[in-house]
């Protein structure tokens, strides 16, 4: 065992690579590491938050769709109440309709027969103030005996 | 036979030469000439001159050019690399070395996570990485055969024979200045630690205060300085042991390559080594990682006990 100036040599070589692996080497790879770890851990906090996000999406989505469908349900509903009644609706005005062109029909045809009537029984008084001169062989005085025509078309 | 043994003795005491730059016995500052081997361009050496120039008469004005060359390289190889890596680094693509480098980075970050309790402390983290790091590159030079680095120190010719660098030990570790230089610098942090935690009054209470209170005062300093010490001295001698017992084992190893080529019973011999120096390579990566784990691991535990009080 000879000590000699290598062991103050070795301790100042150990000092100057024990300096330069604290100044340039140690730092840098902790940061190095930090830097990935701080990576991977945000990483899986955001692929966390994007399961969490989805989850949220696929609940949000069912509410969306079920109020989409009852909206859908309601529409239709809605849709053939008022066709419903629409029709409803038609059908009183067409037997309304019905009704008002059977009155005016059943006027025009009671006034028709009227008319008729009233035609043929001028037309029979004519007839029986023409039989009547016949029988009587002589003129009736249409005016003298207008009121006797009136009663006998009117008894007809 | 005597010759052989002779030999065998100079080869070994060659591999645990370091190579010195020292002040010789004259005063002047230059390599150690002294050398074990006796080759011819050695034998100028041996000439007894009027000085020493042996590295044994030195002392501590001398230094070890060799281990200061490998830890420098090994530190320098080690902050290049990860320097780059952490220069270059992505966090969303990261490169197969940069995965690599920071599996490493993690596991000594959990080592002084699970270990040092002051979460603030800026200096342990990056002081484990060294550390583990640059203790295990210096280690790892133990794989290298024995003469193999010096074989290219010298210019890719024997250095036990001639040529210009005739020592040249590979491994730091089993240089006993490498781990204690370490160690002494942990130690001078374990007493930072301890007086800043603690104040000085409270360092020195707990040496001397306990366990038995003021009255024992002798005798709780006989228990504690010793044991306060010896840990900080273990630790950089069981680097070194363990590594210079390894490096050891390799050179006795090496011994059996020395007649590969002289004859049939050389070349047996040196396959027989061959092997021997795979199994015990294979062995001693074990060592090679966990000595620089358990120095590594040592550190972060004495700083925390220097912050912890008891």
């Amino acid at each position: 065992m000879n000590f000699n100036y290598t062991l103050i040599g070795q301790l100042i070589a150990f000092i100057l690579f024990v300096w330069f692996c604290m100044r340039f080497i140690w730092p840098q790879l902790l940061e190095i590491l930090e830097t990935r770890e701080k990576e991977i851990s945000d990483g899986l906090e955001a692929a966390s938050r994007g399961k969490r996000e989805l989850e949220e999406a696929g609940v949000k989505k069912e509410e969306i769709l079920d109020g989409a469908k009852k909206e859908a349900a309601d529409l239709v509903n809605q849709a053939s109440q008022r066709a419903n009644q629409l029709v409803e609706e038609a059908k009183t005005s067409a037997q309304e309709e019905a009704e008002r062109i059977k009155v005016a029909a059943q006027k025009d045809v009671d006034q028709a027969a009227k008319k008729a009537r009233e035609e043929l029984r001028s037309e029979l008084a004519v007839l029986a103030v023409a039989g009547a001169e016949k029988i009587l062989g002589s003129e009736v005085d249409q005016e003298k005996n207008a009121d006797l025509i009136d009663q006998i078309s009117k008894e007809m | 036979m005597a010759e052989n043994t002779l030999t065998q003795d100079k080869f070994i005491d060659h591999h645990l030469q370091n190579l010195t730059f020292g002040q010789c016995s004259d005063g002047k500052w230059r390599f150690a000439d002294k050398h074990v081997n006796i080759g011819k361009d050695h034998s100028a050496h041996e000439v007894q001159k009027d000085y020493t120039c042996n590295p044994k008469d030195m002392g501590f004005n001398a230094i070890h050019v060799d281990t200061m060359a490998m830890s420098l390289l090994l530190g320098t190889l080690f902050c290049f690399f990860f320097w780059r890596v952490a220069k270059n680094a992505s966090t969303d693509k990261p490169s197969k070395v940069q995965n690599a480098v920071e599996y490493l980075f993690d596991f000594v970050k959990g080592v002084v996570n699970d270990n040092f309790q002051d979460k603030n402390n800026k200096l342990v983290g990056p002081l484990s990485l060294t550390i583990v790091c640059w203790v295990f590159l210096m280690n790892l030079m133990d794989l290298l055969p024995v003469d193999l680095v010096p074989w290219i120190a010298n210019g890719f010719q024997s250095s036990v024979v001639y040529g210009p660098v005739h020592y040249f030990k590979v491994l730091p570790i089993a240089d006993v200045n490498a781990p204690m230089g370490m160690a002494l610098g942990i130690v001078v942090l374990i007493h930072y630690y301890s007086i800043k935690k603690k104040g000085l009054g409270g360092f020195l209470g707990e040496l001397t205060l306990q366990p038995l209170g003021k009255w024992a005062m002798p005798f709780n300093m006989l228990i504690e300085i010793p044991g306060f010490y010896a840990k900080q001295i273990a630790l950089g001698l069981r680097l070194y042991g363990n590594l210079f017992a390894g490096e050891m084992i390799f050179i006795l190893i090496a011994l059996f390559y020395g007649a590969f080529f002289d004859s049939l019973y050389g070349a047996v011999l040196g396959v027989f080594g061959v092997l021997l120096h795979l199994a015990w390579a294979i062995f001693h990566v074990l060592i090679i990682a966990l000595q620089a784990y358990v120095f590594m691991i040592l550190t972060v535990v004495f700083l925390n006990q220097a912050h912890e009080t008891h």
